[in-house]
């Protein structure tokens, strides 16, 4: 691994049966990047972003070939047990998923109670602290044992994030994680990915790219598949290199 | 595909060319005016002034919403930016024509008698900058900006012509020094409106190629 790369990418294929979906991509994320990943609908963006912890395999009939290298292991070598990679590598998806049934302490403590930690005092003290930075304890501080569920779809989401955040991942994909929230919700959570990247990586799928251009460092278009550009999102947006970027970004087709 | 930025982009473009006459306008009458010492192209100049200054706002405010409205990206918003430096450029080359308006009649109230050569050719040079710089945004064609960049050192060369040979008049006759003073603001801001066009050019550069080449920057050099 580069000096300060947290995630290398290589020569990654994705499968569903025997349609490719993402064609030897090869990309390189440092500690502290957010990255956005724009495109068309079906370029492969959220594929991609589901191989880098092995949610991709869980599809029937789905594969993938290549290289993932998360601080210097490959996710993908011998005897790697998915649901370790997924503890280093958390996700937020479109839609606030809290675990129903679930209240919003159980929900933020869940990934740690599964890795064995069990002692309250440890327990109460990360859920606080995942709350905090996840913008939500002063909203929820009273409500901890009501359920996650009850809770609106923007704080629902932000509980998602600090899901997320509670097992300190290295490394947090989001999947168009504002596509279902109003525009304040959307600003709480594109306030929390910029102030976040101090303590952990981000990759990011967005559909909106004010949002790309808002809040990543760098951004990367796919288009039928293929990393067509990568690079800092200050120059995609102002100058981009490949005539298909700039014809993506300029609304002239997708 | 026809994107609905594009319509905003061609109504720009027009206003800004449109503005680009006046100037074009406001620059011969001027010369005119100067020559033929009449207060009629004088008139004109500043009915063109005005026209500039209004056409001024209007580039600004509709830049202004396209920003607001589109959040353009890449080329476009490439455009809107060196869209709204080019404006300013416009309206300073207005300003620039009214105050050799001025210069002209002190100048002559001061019992200047003709313009010397030098200003017709000089007016030529900086003339034919601004319309190639004008027709380089119309095309987006690097070349004519090359044109633009090569002819500034010429009018350089003609102002400074001209002013080493009205100081060498003064010197001879001093009583007459207000107006020789006259004709060099003249020259000097002749060179200026030279300088605004290299302006519109390098902001033409900008857009076709993301290069900022002003401030001694090459076309070739990484920005």
């Amino acid at each position: 691994m580069a000096h300060g790369e947290v995630l290398r990418v290589e020569k990654l294929n994705a499968f569903f049966g025997a349609f490719q979906a993402v064609k030897d991509v090869d990309i390189s994320v440092k500690h502290n990047e957010v990255v956005a990943l724009i495109g068309p609908s079906g370029c492969g963006k959220s594929t991609f972003i589901r191989c880098l912890n092995r949610l991709h395999e869980e599809v029937s009939g789905a594969r993938c070939t290549g290289d993932v290298w998360l601080d210097g292991k490959n996710i993908y070598g011998p005897g790697v047990d998915p649901v370790l990679v997924r503890r280093n590598v958390g996700m937020v998806f479109q839609k606030p998923n809290p675990f129903p049934g679930l209240s919003v302490f159980d929900n933020v403590a869940v990934g740690l109670k599964l890795a064995g930690v069990s002692k309250k005092s440890v327990l109460e003290e990360a859920v606080t602290t995942a709350l905090k930075k996840s913008a939500l304890w002063e909203e929820v501080k009273d409500k901890l044992k009501q359920p996650g569920t009850g809770l609106s779809g923007g704080q629902q989401q932000r509980l998602c994030l600090a899901r997320a955040l509670a097992v300190k991942p290295p490394v947090i994909l989001m999947d168009e994680p504002t596509s279902a929230l109003d525009p304040i919700s959307t600003a709480k959570i594109e306030e929390l990915v910029v102030e976040l990247k101090d303590e952990v990586t981000v990759v990011i799928v967005t559909h909106n790219m004010q949002q790309a251009s808002r809040i990543s460092n760098k951004t990367a278009f796919f288009l039928l598949g293929e990393l067509i550009e990568f690079g800092k999102t200050s120059n995609i947006f102002t100058k981009p290199q490949n005539t298909k970027t700039e014809q993506y970004i300029t609304g002239r087709f997708g | 595909m026809n994107r609905h930025v594009d319509n905003d982009l061609s109504d720009l473009k027009d206003l800004l060319l449109s503005m680009g006459g006046c100037v074009e306008r406001a620059i011969d009458e001027v010369h005119e005016g100067m020559i033929n010492k009449s207060e009629k192209h004088f008139d004109r100049v500043r009915e063109q002034e005005k026209a500039i200054n209004k056409l001024h706002s209007k580039v600004d405010k509709k830049c202004l919403r396209i920003l607001a409205r589109q959040a353009p990206v890449a080329t476009d918003l490439r455009l809107v930016l060196s869209v709204v430096k080019i404006n300013t450029d416009l309206e300073r080359m207005g300003d620039q024509c009214m105050n050799i308006l001025h210069n002209a009649r002190d100048y002559m109230a001061a019992g200047g008698s003709e313009v010397p050569k030098e200003f017709h050719e000089m007016k030529r040079q900086v003339r034919v900058m601004v319309k190639t710089a004008l027709d380089a945004f119309v095309r987006q064609d690097l070349a004519l900006c090359r044109d633009v960049l090569d002819n500034d050192d010429v009018v350089d060369d003609f102002r400074n012509q001209i002013v080493d040979s009205l100081k060498l008049k003064m010197k001879s006759n001093p009583d007459e020094m207000d107006i020789y003073l006259h004709l060099i603001m003249i020259a000097k801001n002749m060179e200026r409106m030279a300088d605004h066009a290299t302006n519109i050019a390098e902001g033409v550069i900008f857009v076709i190629t993301g290069d900022d080449i002003r401030h001694g920057r090459s076309m070739t050099e990484p920005s």
